[in-house]
């Protein structure tokens, strides 16, 4: 484990930290997403580091590309007003509360960390995904598993992400708008945001 | 580097705790999901090195699952606001009885 590395890694966790400190804290929804997108790529550059060069790639495709942008756009959709005119936080007592659930949870890590040892028996040798990723290239040790012993799994995500599909179509559907264009009445599919609010 | 890439997991969890407990905003609460499960990921892939590649495919599902509730999630906010006009969870009460 080589000093640079060491140096690299803890860059990147610290920029990831302070990028979500700052993100959290942000009153425009646009700077917070951006912030976000900093973390994302952080993290990205972790997963790297940690050998896993496939899940890197991905990360920047799929969340800092797709879901990040999808966000803003969203954002931007909606004409929230100005920074200064949302008021956002709440009162004291969630500050106080998730104030509290934070530092039990950074005391927990504190006290656990030099303690942290993986069970032995299932632990691979050092060097395991690093002699992998030599052999088989960075994407074809993960996607053995996944189309193999994680076959079912794989299928049924599928099937998640057609739901998840038909849904936002619909739920993001005008009042009364039917798919093929026609008129509204009885008896027809009322828009969902209509469902939301009337509870019909 | 295991028992760091916990701590930064940890650390980003509790952030996004944070932001989810204390902002009002929906799309910023919604954003702080995103980031807990980021977290997530985070600890999935450090084990995955001591424990194979079964972590990586599990990422890959999280990321899967993310993606989706992403779609839906946003539908709702923005089916919301259409109505309101607003998207602070402190004007959106309906169901609290």
């Amino acid at each position: 484990m080589s000093l640079f590395y060491q140096f690299v890694f803890y860059v990147f966790g610290l920029v990831a930290v302070v990028s979500a400190c700052i993100f959290v804290t942000r009153k425009s929804p646009v700077a917070a997403a951006l912030w976000l997108v900093n973390v994302m790529f952080s993290l990205s550059a972790l997963y790297i580091l940690l050998d896993a060069q496939f899940i890197g790639a991905i990360q920047v495709l799929v969340y800092a590309g797709a879901i990040m942008v999808v966000f803003l756009f969203v954002i931007m959709l909606l004409n929230l007003g100005q920074p200064g005119q949302l008021v956002d936080t709440r009162g004291v007592l969630p500050w106080l509360g998730s104030g509290g659930v934070a530092i039990v949870v950074l005391a927990a890590v504190l006290v656990r960390l030099p303690r942290i040892e993986a069970v032995d028996a299932l632990q691979l040798p050092p060097e395991t995904l690093e002699v992998a990723t030599r052999a088989a290239g960075a994407v074809a040790p993960v996607a053995t598993p996944l189309f193999t012993t994680y076959l079912l799994a794989f299928e049924v995500t599928s099937v998640l992400l057609l739901v998840a599909v038909v849904g936002a179509v619909v739920l993001g559907r005008r009042r009364g708008e039917m798919m093929g264009g026609g008129g509204h009445g009885r008896g027809e599919l009322v828009g969902a945001d209509e469902v939301l609010v009337h509870g019909r | 580097m295991v028992a760091e890439s916990l701590f930064f997991s940890a650390v980003l969890f509790a952030v996004g705790v944070i932001g989810v407990l204390t902002r009002r905003n929906a799309i910023i609460i919604f954003m702080c999901v995103e980031l807990m499960l980021n977290a997530v990921n985070l600890s999935f892939i450090a084990f995955s090195r001591l424990y194979g590649f079964a972590g990586q495919v599990f990422v890959i599902f999280v990321m899967t699952v993310a993606a989706a509730e992403a779609a839906v999630g946003l539908a709702i906010i923005i089916a919301i606001f259409r109505h309101r006009q607003t998207v602070n969870m402190t004007a959106i009460n309906l169901l609290k009885g």
